[in-house]
């Protein structure tokens, strides 16, 4: 009996052995990214697909709340504990890269000139002499929604290709009722939505200026053409034929939602939630053009990069599940799952997703967009907020509040590189 | 050992005994906390990376810093606009809700639900009704009566009122439930006294009812300052596309310290209006406390 009972705890034993044998050549490395459903999915997806090619590496995925993520990788990170590949806004990365808590992808699989030459331009912002740190699955461009119901109403044929045209449709869509209060507006606006992005990386340009120069180090729209800009943004809503109100049905996207907006501008991450709204029928088009024709965009994005943590064969597992990552493959499962743009033009302007509907003016849109590189989104955002603020509310001179939010922005900047 | 202790010594050894776990827990949850920020706020750090020492630079910028004096005066209006309408409001609904028998506990259920709602919830739902014409209920109904809007949140001069509105209002039934239960303990000799003697309600109000609630009053006050010194949550979700805004007009310290911590990732910077928040609710629990001190 005894000798049974001891046969059977060896058995017991050994066979418990074989089984963990397989799993102790698998390499576990962790993914972190913060939640929001379709992207957690996607990511559910590759994971699967590249388990499946690499059988001996498991990835697991955590994720939590947007507002908790910054806090807890920094916590993480220091005590090893933390992810082995991460994703971060594109807007941290100096903060990241100087805290020591990510490390350079290597240039054997990620060369310099190849990334250049297969990825959008914006994503150069990554590189640092020889090698990326960081790399995107899919960015995301501004392009303008607008409402075919409405559009087919006031007997418009299609969207506004240039400024004038913009303001000519809005003009025709703005309604008002017999006390003259605005009940639909032509066109949102309100720089705490992506109007700050608008104005900065597209409507600067556009009347001829460069929003910043020295990299982003140095503000440069304290000029005619900044106060063109401003001056073409205000006339929106401050005169007596105005087309938009700044806080009108509380937020730009809620206006445009309920069908009490013509136009709107907005990122290619509102696609998902604007399909799911019954009887709004929508179209996009690409930002329309400057008056010289120029055109342009803003495009920002959430990069994966390599921990410090990652080292030995978690490391090599980590530059594997990278490179799929940044594949073609992963990029068009991103746009498909998520509704966010792929990295590179290959994936991006292929026949069917250029010329997509919906998809296809964001896309176009990337090939003349301009990333910010802010140390600081939310404060350089209040910069032009408030700069807007004094005009409407205070009754500045345009060019006057122009000038107060480029010393304040440029103090922010400097404070930041001064460290 | 235990068994050589005197009385008195073995008393005092059971006592610190009961005492100990509050005595850590305080240490722990409230004590380190507090003295980390106080060191925090003479460092720099931005979550990531070590900590490092900037020694008054902190409190320098943020003697310096426009927002702050802009935000450190909204956070008094708050307190002063705040602290004595809520204080008369609950009165004088406490004073004649106490008079009443009819529905008296439906009425006082109704007065105490808005301070079992969420906060967040009620902000929200405030900040629809100050919307512009076509949503917004207040501006609708001004509409229909041919009255020009009102710009409530969009404005630098109407914002503080509109967002303190609700703060009140929230805050309300609960100080009215004291208040009630003050005035249930004042003696009702006294009132029968001052029958016999035939005295008006003025002076009964004056002279009996009010100098009776001292000590309900000290509660009162002290609450609600501490409670609009540290008013957050409605501000926020009032504001969340412009927090505090607009051009600062609504925003009080507490938001500036979320703010600068949470989007700015200047800790440091944090703590320093973190240490002079608390030194301000020091400061005026500790006049308050003093002043209404009964002799």
């Amino acid at each position: 009996m005894k000798a049974n009972l001891k046969g059977l705890v060896l058995a017991g034993l050994t066979s418990s052995a074989t089984l963990f044998a397989g799993t102790a050549h698998a390499v576990e490395i962790e993914y972190w990214q913060y939640f929001f459903g379709a992207r957690v999915d996607a990511m559910d997806q590759l994971i699967e697909n590249f388990e499946a090619a690499n059988p001996d590496i498991n990835v697991t995925m955590t994720h939590f709340p947007y507002a908790d993520y910054r806090t807890k990788v920094a916590a993480a990170i220091p005590a090893g504990e933390g992810p082995d590949v991460v994703q971060l806004f594109y807007g941290w990365l100096n903060d990241y890269v100087e805290a020591e808590l990510i490390q350079p992808l290597p240039s054997d699989t990620f060369p310099v000139a190849q990334i250049d030459a297969d990825f959008f331009p914006m994503v150069q912002a990554m590189k640092d002499g020889d090698n990326y740190w960081a790399l995107p699955t899919a960015v995301r461009s501004l392009a303008l929604f607008y409402n075919t119901r409405l559009f087919a109403a006031a007997g418009i044929d299609g969207p506004p290709a240039t400024l004038d045209e913009l303001m000519e449709t809005a003009a025709a869509l703005t309604q008002r009722d017999g006390a003259g209060n605005l009940t639909t507006v032509g066109l949102t606006a309100g720089m705490t939505a992506q109007d700050h992005h608008w104005w900065r990386e597209v409507l600067v340009r556009q009347f001829g200026g460069e929003p910043y120069v020295d990299d982003y180090r140095t503000v440069n729209y304290n000029t005619e053409a900044g106060v063109a800009a401003l001056d073409f943004y205000t006339n929106m809503f401050l005169n007596e034929d105005a087309v938009t109100s700044i806080g009108f049905m509380d937020e730009p996207q809620a206006a445009f939602k309920a069908g009490l907006a013509g136009m709107h501008i907005d990122g290619s991450f509102r696609i998902g939630s604007l399909a799911d709204i019954r009887g709004l029928e929508w179209g996009v088009a690409e930002l329309p053009a400057g008056m010289d024709g120029v055109q342009s965009n803003y495009s920002s994005y959430w990069v994966n990069a390599i921990t410090t943590k990652a080292e030995g064969a978690k490391y090599d597992a980590a530059v594997l599940f990278m490179a799929y990552l940044t594949s073609d493959e992963a990029m068009q499962i991103w746009l498909d799952v998520v509704g966010e743009l792929p990295a590179k033009p290959s994936v991006g302007m292929t026949e069917e997703n250029a010329n997509d509907d919906v998809f296809g003016p964001f896309i176009r849109g990337l090939a003349y967009a301009n990333t910010t590189k802010f140390v600081n989104e939310s404060a350089q955002r209040q910069v032009l907020v408030e700069m807007v603020e004094r005009v409407q509310l205070l009754d500045m001179d345009p060019a006057e509040s122009l000038a107060i939010a480029a010393e304040a922005e440029q103090k922010i900047l400097d404070e930041y590189y001064a460290e | 050992m235990y068994r050589n202790l005197t009385i008195r010594q073995k008393q005092i050894v059971w006592a610190w005994a009961f005492l100990a776990l509050p005595v850590l827990f305080y240490t722990v949850i409230r004590f380190y906390p507090t003295g980390n920020a106080i060191l925090i706020s003479f460092q720099n750090w931005n979550l990531l990376g070590s900590r490092t020492w900037a020694g008054l630079e902190n409190y320098d910028k943020l003697w310096n810093d426009p927002v702050f004096w802009k935000v450190f005066q909204n956070t008094f209006v708050y307190l002063l606009l705040g602290t004595p309408l809520s204080l008369v409001l609950s009165f004088i609904i406490a004073y004649h809700l106490d008079k009443l028998r009819f529905m008296h506990g439906f009425l006082r259920m109704l007065y105490f639900l808005p301070f079992m709602t969420s906060a967040v919830a009620m902000a929200w739902v405030w900040r629809w009704f100050y919307q512009d014409v076509p949503i917004g209920l207040f501006n609708n109904i001004l509409a229909n009566f041919g009255i020009p809007q009102i710009k409530f949140l969009q404005s630098t001069t109407n914002a503080l009122p509109a967002v303190l509105a609700p703060a009140v209002w929230a805050g309300l039934g609960f100080q009215v439930i004291i208040f009630m239960a003050g005035i249930r303990a004042i003696p009702t000799s006294y009132y029968e006294a001052a029958k016999i003697d035939g005295v008006g309600w003025f002076t009964v109000l004056t002279q009996i009812t009010i100098p009776l609630l001292r000590p309900t009053i000290v509660f009162i006050v002290v609450f609600s300052s501490i409670g609009f010194l540290r008013i957050f949550d409605h501000v926020f979700n009032m504001t969340t596309n412009n927090p505090g805004g607009p051009l600062n007009a609504t925003k009080p310290i507490v938001l500036m310290i979320y703010d600068t911590a949470f989007n700015g990732f200047d800790m440091g910077y944090a703590a320093a209006q973190t240490v002079v928040l608390f030194t301000v609710l020091l400061v005026v629990s500790l006049v308050q406390l003093r002043l209404l001190r009964s002799n």
